[in-house]
């Protein structure tokens, strides 16, 4: 089971700001593809990933990040703190 | 202490006077206040953040800073929840023995906490609300800190 957290408009698109998923993937990218399959939202969400960043843990991440013993996965877009 | 997430206002002239009381002997003080801008009609703005997250990505960012500058002392302080327009958003305070390391450091810091701490902001206007798009320009100053460019 992994925590994913949503931010921003990826949240607003997902119509969620979390969610538990019971997921076997391997890495980011294979979740992804799993989330997308969830709703039109999610699907949107994850249109373009060019625009997506990923935290495994609540640290940065690739998409190419394996999962193995991940808790908490994010997706949010590129920050704009300051 | 040295980073404060939070929803509450700060007053920043207390701030700085807070700062410079503590570190008696540094040498140079600078500080940076970031203020919710009220052009274009912007009325307020909503600013997201990771709990948790957050609070990590900067205390390793300060820590960077702490050591690359060898600084006496640091602050950061940023806001989240609904900010109107004027109010301060966050604020970086350095320490050092001279002030070109207190520039510099507060200067990093700031590159870093617009583009790897995790905020993210919205903009309430007259005509509806928009999330502010990250720029290229702000990566681009990150890469001012990268190891072969010092």
């Amino acid at each position: 089971m992994i925590h994913v957290l949503y931010f921003a408009w990826l949240r607003e698109r997902a119509g969620t700001s979390r969610e538990s998923v019971e997921t076997r993937a391997p890495t980011v990218s294979a979740l992804v593809e799993e989330l997308r399959a969830r709703s039109e939202g999610h699907a949107l969400a994850f249109s373009d990933l060019r625009a997506v960043r990923v935290a495994v843990d609540q640290k940065l991440a690739s998409f190419e990040a394996p999962l193995d013993g991940a808790r908490e996965v994010a997706f949010f877009p590129p920050m704009t703190g300051g | 202490m040295e980073v404060r997430v939070g929803p509450e206002a700060f007053d920043p002239g207390a701030e700085l006077s807070a700062f410079v009381a503590g570190v008696a002997g540094a040498g140079a003080v600078v500080s940076f206040t970031g203020v919710v801008r009220g052009d274009g009609g912007l009325e307020a703005m909503e600013i997201e953040h990771y709990p948790g997250m957050t609070e990590a990505a900067i205390a390793g960012m300060v820590d960077q800073a702490r050591h690359r500058f060898g600084l006496v002392a640091v602050r950061v302080l940023h806001r989240h929840g609904r900010l109107a327009a004027g109010e301060p958003i966050m604020m970086v305070l350095t320490a050092a023995p001279h002030r070109r390391a207190a520039f510099d450091a507060a200067d990093f810091l700031m590159d870093y906490l617009k583009s790897r701490a995790p905020f993210w902001k919205k903009e309430l206007g007259p005509g509806g609300s928009a999330w502010v798009a990250a720029k290229d320009e702000d990566e681009e100053s990150l890469d001012r800190w990268a190891p072969d460019r010092a």
